[in-house]
């Protein structure tokens, strides 16, 4: 089956390798051929088809780069699409900042909760030195409690029940039992239910409310078909997912539904499940999993050949359709991801020229930006490209799809025209051309770089925008508003930019002074060197 | 109420969508076009069919060219006797032959085994005969423990190991021996979950194959291999790799009673013959159902009963 599989593949690349340009006719074929390996990988076909489509548009819009093999080219844009759908790599949990952290594990039966929540509690125990408590909630499936018993004994951690009350109670008593032992961390596990099952929704959605945990998070079986897109948006609309964990990943599937739970939750995928034992628990990592997607190793070999040379060009031709070009959702999307590529969004605050301060006073909420891309992911290609399609019935599809009110989606497209008619003034007054290349440079460099903030000389996409704000004086304001409010930038503006609307911010500084203060490309590095310590 | 009905009630989930869906398509007299075609291909898909819904559609779309389709109707007929006969087999209510019969259960981890085997052993009970239960998980925590609640509940016997990381196979050789000492009727044998990839657990699973056959040459007289509904495509791959290692004769598929539909038995079918003798339709000791083609093909396909549609004004 596999070998099959690759074969096709290989089959429709080497067709696209001999051709020169990439064509609609022969990307089609290209296409055709990676959506049937899609969806024998389980990806939920909407998400296919989404997937294929940007992919289409991708190949196609990108102007040939010269060295670049086509087929190549098409390779490269569909594991980015798919790195980029998955991503970013991010195996954080919210720890509470007083009273213990509460971890709640939710997911269909025979998922493989309990064993996760064992081998979470050692990790966490071993790697952030917390003091774990295991919750044995599951009171229905038959010894299921003793389950969890028998592994909290091998790892030493202590596992709380009481016998004769309702899941919810149990939950209760153990946080509080966990507050008066000293317990800073609390696991609770659930049992499985179908998402479909009024009732145990229900119950799982008590639980939620009378402990209010820290992280929420769905176990999903990584053999899981075409239904992870059903059980994930009714388990997204009942519980507040922060988190997706991934199991059986050591068996040979090839693991779609990452991508259609990404797609559907914007949570993203925290850990991994890699075998039956304590210790089989890895960090989600969206590159490697693309290429088990696609199934190709050959073609993954391609990509990264060929990383280099795209990614460069391709940040410029973005970078120059953001400032000079026309300004859709999608190009909004790539910033936003762009963003979160840095990093958690206090951290790219603290990056920030001048921001240091502010950052520290602010509370952002990672779990916004989540929701605000899982906006961006339920709208289709076409939709994005073309944002004046989004109509009422579309907006409320896009709001049921991301498991959202319409409310929240009609911000998102208000923010996006605030940004559009500041991209235009931009452009008007020549902004362009008047940037240096030094600024330009240091831009694509931030944007290229997939993991930390310009490696090189600082500044970055950030650094770049600053600079570019730094001309206009419109400094980092420029930047949030961009992707914030509309006129006066303030720091409460670009806060709730951030947090994508639920920041707190309680800082005052004037965000148009750090803006033009931005002219020393040496700043961002040392801000972050510290933040190291 | 029949058990046509019961098995359609409880795959109305799948139904009401899918139904929903083809006739949705054909809504307001659309014509079947490329357009519909492949709207149609990806309501298969999501009923997991994989490729087969190319398949089916590329079909269509020859037939249509002929002229061969007039409307919803024709497409529903050919659809559901092609899924028949991609379907029709030996499959469906078991009838152990054997004194004692030993039925040897497998399956992935978390596949729903250990709740099937308790169903089967209620189902087996019923019709008056005796079931014994061999606890050959001794891998997983508290695995017998599970299997010895379901075994008092069901008034069936069980033969367990007392400590964890005992030998499977001398478990099942035992269960093997008290049932033929015992004079009952039927044995289910429980292991272990264990991904097909696994290549030492596999080789552990054919082991305690052999030593059942070297207790009763004959037995095990039928491997049934335990799949999530909810699995996709990777439901062929684990069939395959458990029929190379056991000779898996039969599947139960678990847990129907979601939003999924299990179209993969299709593909294990084409790749592997494999009839399906149960579907698990719940938690609960009654909710296992003799498999049914036509119930199940028809409550995939089944004609929209007017009840609802999902696809708004
Ligand atoms: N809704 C539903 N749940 C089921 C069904 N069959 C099993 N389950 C549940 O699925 C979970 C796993 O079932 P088990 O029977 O323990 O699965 P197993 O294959 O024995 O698991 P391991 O021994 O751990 O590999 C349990 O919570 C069962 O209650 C079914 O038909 N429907
Ligand atoms: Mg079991």
């Amino acid at each position: 089956m596999f070998e099959s599989l690759t074969q096709r593949l290989n089959e429709s690349f080497s067709f696209l390798r001999g051709r020169k340009e990439l064509t609609e006719e022969n990307v089609e074929e290209g296409l055709r051929a990676v959506r049937q390996a899609l969806l024998e990988a389980d990806v939920h076909f909407q998400v296919a088809r989404d997937l294929t489509a940007r992919v289409k548009e991708r190949a196609l819009g990108a102007e040939r780069l010269a060295g670049v093999d086509p087929s190549q080219q098409f390779a490269h844009a569909f594991h980015q699409e798919l790195v980029e759908l998955m991503g970013p790599e991010d195996a954080r949990l919210s720890f509470a900042k007083t009273g213990p952290t509460v971890l709640l594990m939710a997911g269909l039966q025979g998922a493989g909760k309990t064993t996760t929540c064992a081998k979470l509690a050692k990790r966490l125990r071993d790697k952030h030195q917390k003091r774990p408590l295991l919750v044995a909630a599951d009171v229905k499936r038959p010894a299921a409690v003793e389950q969890l018993r028998v592994l909290g004994r091998q790892l030493g951690v202590e596992v709380f029940h009481v016998e004769g009350v309702t899941p919810p109670e149990v939950c209760k008593q153990g946080v509080a039992y966990a507050k008066a032992k000293g317990f800073d961390l609390v696991i609770l596990d659930t049992a499985g239910r179908l998402h479909v099952d009024d009732e145990l929704m229900t119950e799982v959605a008590d639980i939620a409310k009378v402990t209010q945990p820290d992280d929420q998070i769905l176990v999903v079986d990584a053999m899981t078909g075409q239904d992870a897109v059903n059980s994930a948006k009714s388990f997204h609309q009942r519980l507040a997912l922060s988190g997706v964990i991934l199991t059986k990943m050591d068996g040979d599937a090839r693991g779609g539904a990452a991508v259609s739970l990404k797609a559907v939750t914007g949570c993203p995928i925290l850990f991994v499940g890699v075998g039956e034992k304590i210790d089989d628990l890895d960090a989600f990592h969206p590159e490697r999993m693309a290429g088990r997607i696609l199934g190709m190793g050959d073609v993954v070999s391609l990509v990264e050949q060929a990383q280099e040379q795209i990614s460069e060009k391709e940040a410029q031709a973005s970078y120059e359709k953001l400032v000079l070009g026309s300004f859709t959702l999608e190009d909004m999307l790539a910033q936003l991801r762009m963003m979160r590529k840095l990093g958690p969004m206090k951290k790219v605050l603290g990056m920030m020229p001048g921001m240091g301060e502010m950052a520290k006073n602010i509370d952002v909420d990672d779990k916004q930006m989540n929701r605000l891309e899982a906006i961006f992911t339920s709208m289709t290609p076409r939709e994005r490209l073309q944002p004046d399609v989004l109509d009422m019935s579309r907006r409320r599809r896009v709001a049921r799809g991301c498991g959202q009110d319409v409310g929240a989606v009609n911000e998102l497209l208000k923010r996006f025209k605030d940004m559009k008619k500041m991209m235009k003034q931009l452009g008007k007054l020549g902004l362009g051309a008047g940037l240096g290349s030094k600024a330009k440079k240091d831009t694509l460099r931030g944007m290229t770089d997939s993991g930390e903030l310009a490696s090189g000389e600082g500044g970055g996409l950030l650094g770049g925008l600053g600079s570019l704000g730094g001309a206009m004086k419109q400094g980092i304001g420029g930047l949030g508003s961009m992707l914030g409010g509309g006129g006066g930038p303030s720091p409460a503006e670009l806060a709730s930019m951030m947090g994508g609307g639920g920041a707190r911010p309680s800082g005052s500084s004037a965000t148009r002074k750090s803006g033009s203060k931005r002219k020393d490309k040496k700043k961002p590095k040392k801000s972050r060197k510290q933040k190291r310590k | 109420m029949g058990l046509l009905d019961r098995l359609k009630q409880r795959l109305s989930k799948t139904r009401e969508k899918l139904s929903d869906g083809l006739s949705a398509l054909f809504r307001g007299g659309r014509p079947i076009d490329d357009q519909l075609l492949g709207e149609l291909e990806e309501l298969l898909y999501t009923a997991d069919l994989g490729p087969i819904a190319t398949e089916l559609v590329e079909d269509l779309a020859r037939m249509h060219k002929r002229g061969e389709l007039k409307g919803e109707d024709d497409v529903r007929e050919h659809l559901r006797s092609t899924l028949l006969a991609r379907l029709d087999q030996a499959g469906g209510e078991y009838d152990p032959p054997a004194d004692p019969t030993v039925i040897l259960i497998v399956g992935v981890n978390g596949s729903g085994k250990t709740t099937s085997i308790a169903k089967l052993a209620h189902r087996f009970q019923n019709q008056g005969k005796s079931v014994l239960l061999a606890a050959g998980d001794t891998f997983r925590a508290a695995a017998a423990d599970q299997l010895e609640i379901w075994a008092q509940r069901n008034g069936a016997q069980i033969v367990r190991a007392h400590k964890d990381g005992a030998d499977p196979a001398s478990i099942a050789f035992d269960a093997v021996d008290a049932a033929l000492a015992r004079g009952t009727d039927v044995v289910i044998v429980d292991t272990a979950g264990r991904l097909h990839t696994q290549k030492n657990l596999m080789d552990e699973l054919n082991k305690v194959r052999r030593v059942i056959e070297k207790r009763l040459p004959g037995a095990p007289h039928e491997t049934w291999l335990v799949l999530d509904a909810t699995n996709g495509q990777n439901a062929i791959q684990q069939a395959r790799e458990f029929t190379a290692a056991v000779e898996v004769t039969g599947l139960v598929l678990a847990k129907l009673d979601g939003t999924a539909r299990g179209g993969a038995v299709f593909g294990i079918k084409d790749a592997l013959n494999l009839p399906v003798r149960y579907i698990g339709t719940g938690e609960s000791l009654e909710l296992l159902e003799a498999f049914d083609p036509e119930a199940y093909v028809d409550a995939l396909l089944g004609k929209h009963l007017g009840t609802r549609t999902s696809q708004g004004a």
